[in-house]
């Protein structure tokens, strides 16, 4: 018999096996479901995120980076008092980034100086909306791109004029029809006047990025005091001088702040790649800890399956001696008792892939991302499954291939 | 030149620290077409020449040609081979596959032999048409009567056209009308030119043979060409 077709014959015949033994098949193949359904799960939560951030880790614009004292993702507590006792950056920080940086196209600044209610002649909003201080660079240094109106002019920073930019979502909330430039916004109890509207955004983790106010940083630092501390942008004017000004803008950052040689920056280097970087190395743990679970309850499922086949075996002692004695090779027998295991793992398996993906993808409604498929994940899942049933389906196969056939016959 | 020709075959087994001689060097030849019963009383080693005969085991000692081929120094895969091409197994206990129909054991040993799925399903049902089992291709063995069960094994041990049919006491689960049911039908086989091999104790079974060997001690005791062997009467259904 041609190899090709034996197998076909030996897993037909375990397909029927398997289907004549519903219950005990069933909670077998429950043991492999759940390993491969957590690693399928939390991979595609992963994905999810990961798609998310990638997708929304826009905050900078094109070949720009920020410096700042916290890093972008901590999850150490403890390293926070030391980014707490770091020196603030100032505003005077710019000019001298702008003199000595000679490679960036541009520098900007920004700070946040405290959340507040808005509220408009129409509406107002809870008292969460965040205020933030900006150059008229900034606008493209952070991405933020006008739907409608102007951003800041030097003249509105230099002179600190009580204009403002309103994002998306606020815009919408305070001016439900209509449009709101030229009219007023009263925030922390000034006024200003909207001379601009924020292009959507969109939401990161579940959360909406287009709920804050815009004033010039000069407005802020007149109203809410000149010690303002900042976060500073800088942007090369294309790929290939971007790392080089990276280098040039942290050595300058380094002497401005007087760094001795050979210590660590006392700042944060911060791009949109460098995120989506941290958010990686972080999960890389957590995959890891799956990993390393499923495996575990995979070699438990995988001890089940090898428990059933032995059992499965003895109960069948007859039916092998039948097939032997008609002809069939002791190859054939084994082949038939491991496709047996293989198809328990892979049903388990393959129920394990559909359910965890859905399972998964449960993120993708909280945090409003598209679905995912992890396809890598799944090939690997159900590789991994194979390799379970001919692991742990081989030592009864063997067992089986090997029975006497004489004996096997009289076996009551 | 003989079908099978057996020459010294011996075998023995080691249980524990004793020898037992279960055939102690057996000679005889059996021509194409026979119809042969082996008798003998339990453990006078007509089971184990059985085995022997039916390529389930090896000898210790002597030659076993079948068809020409020595298939004493067989190995495990070539006698596989030779079971399935070679020798139909009727057994006392019908030795059919519970979970499968009647279609499916008869198509059981065309599966090992590669024969392709549309083949093997024609093959399948003629054979059972053939033992008058027509009607019952999808029943289960615990759906049908032994007498039908036995004619299902009967189908199944000729499907793959061997050259010899090899009965175990194959009437010892039946009553006896259907015992003669069955009789009738290896005398229908053998005048078709089929070579048959019946293990028995029982003389009623073996008077139908035209060749008996009664095996003693595990030695051939007579060799007797019985002249006048009794024709089946009964109301068997012709195939």
């Amino acid at each position: 018999m041609n190899p090709g077709r034996e197998l076909i014959e030996m897993v037909r015949m375990a397909g029927n096996a398997v289907k004549t033994h519903v219950l005990r098949s069933s909670l077998t193949i429950l043991g492999v479901f759940v390993g491969v359904f957590s690693i399928i799960a939390v991979m595609t939560g992963i994905r999810v995120l990961q798609a998310n951030l990638e997708d929304a880790m826009n905050g900078l614009g094109a070949n720009t980076f920020q410096f700042q004292r916290f890093p972008a993702i901590s999850f150490d507590d403890a390293d926070w008092e030391k980014y707490l006792r770091r020196r603030r950056f100032r505003v005077e920080d710019l000019d001298r980034l702008e003199q000595r940086v000679t490679l960036a196209q541009a520098v900007s600044a920004s700070a946040d100086f405290g959340s507040g209610e808005a509220s408009s002649k129409y509406a107002r909003t809870n008292p969460n909306i965040p205020g933030i201080g900006m150059t008229p660079e900034a606008f493209t240094t952070q991405n933020l791109t006008l739907g409608e109106g102007r951003g800041f002019s030097a003249a509105d920073d230099d002179s600190g004029r009580l204009v403002c930019a309103l994002g998306f979502d606020l815009a919408a909330k305070l001016f439900p029809q209509g449009s709101p430039l030229g009219e007023s916004v009263k925030f922390q109890g000034i006024s200003y006047k909207v001379v601009g509207v924020l292009a959507q955004r969109g939401a990161l983790f579940g959360q909406s990025r287009d709920n804050f106010i815009a004033v010039p940083l000069g407005t802020a630092r007149r109203l809410y005091g000149e010690n303002l501390s900042v976060r500073l942008q800088v942007q090369a004017p294309n790929r290939d001088t971007y790392g080089d000004m990276v280098e040039q803008a942290r050595g300058v950052m380094r002497a401005m702040r007087r760094v001795p040689p050979g210590d660590d920056d006392d700042f944060e280097i911060v791009s949109n790649e460098s995120a989506v970087g941290q958010f990686r190395s972080l999960t890389s743990a957590i995959r890891l800890g799956v990993a390393a679970i499923s495996s575990i309850a995979l070699i438990a499922a995988g001890i089940g399956i090898m428990n059933i086949m032995l059992v499965s075996v003895t109960e069948r002692t007859r039916e092998i001696g039948i097939r032997r004695a008609i002809g069939a090779r002791k190859r054939s027998v084994m082949l038939q008792f491991i496709a047996e295991a293989v198809l328990l793992s892979e049903v388990g398996g393959a129920l394990g892939v559909v359910g965890g993906i859905l399972f998964g993808n449960l993120l993708s409604f909280v945090v409003k991302a598209p679905p995912v498929i992890p396809w890598d994940w799944v090939g690997i899942g159900l590789a991994i499954c194979s390799a379970v049933g001919i692991l742990f389906g081989t030592y009864p196969a063997w067992k089986a291939a090997h029975l006497d056939p004489i004996d096997s016959l009289r076996y009551e | 030149m003989s079908l099978i020709r057996i020459q010294n075959l011996a075998r023995r087994y080691v249980m524990g620290t004793e020898t037992v001689h279960a055939l102690r060097g057996v000679s005889v030849n059996i021509e194409r077409g026979e119809y042969l019963a082996i008798m003998g009383p339990s453990g006078s080693g007509k089971s184990t020449l059985m085995n022997l005969l039916g390529c389930l085991d090896t000898p210790s000692d002597g030659s076993y040609e079948l068809n020409g081929k020595d298939v004493a120094r067989m190995s495990d895969n070539e006698l596989a081979d030779i079971r399935n091409r070679e020798i139909g197994f009727v057994f006392q206990s019908f030795n059919l596959l519970a979970r499968a129909d009647a279609l499916h054991n008869v198509e059981l040993p065309l599966i090992y032999a590669g024969v392709p799925p549309k083949e093997r399903r024609e093959r399948a049902r003629q054979a059972l048409v053939n033992v008058g089992l027509g009607e019952r291709m999808h029943h289960r063995p615990n759906e049908l009567s032994g007498g039908q069960r036995q004619r299902v094994a009967i189908a199944r041990a000729l499907v793959n056209t061997p050259s010899i049919i090899l009965a175990d006491e194959p009437t010892g689960n039946l009553d006896s009308k259907t015992g003669v049911e069955i009789l009738s039908l290896f005398e229908e086989l053998s005048r078709r030119g089929n070579t048959i091999i019946v293990v028995t104790h029982e003389e009623e079974v073996a008077i139908h043979a035209r060749r008996v060997i009664r095996i003693r001690d595990g030695l051939i005791a007579a060799d007797e060409i019985n002249l006048h062997p009794r024709a089946v009467v009964a109301s068997a259904p012709t195939p």
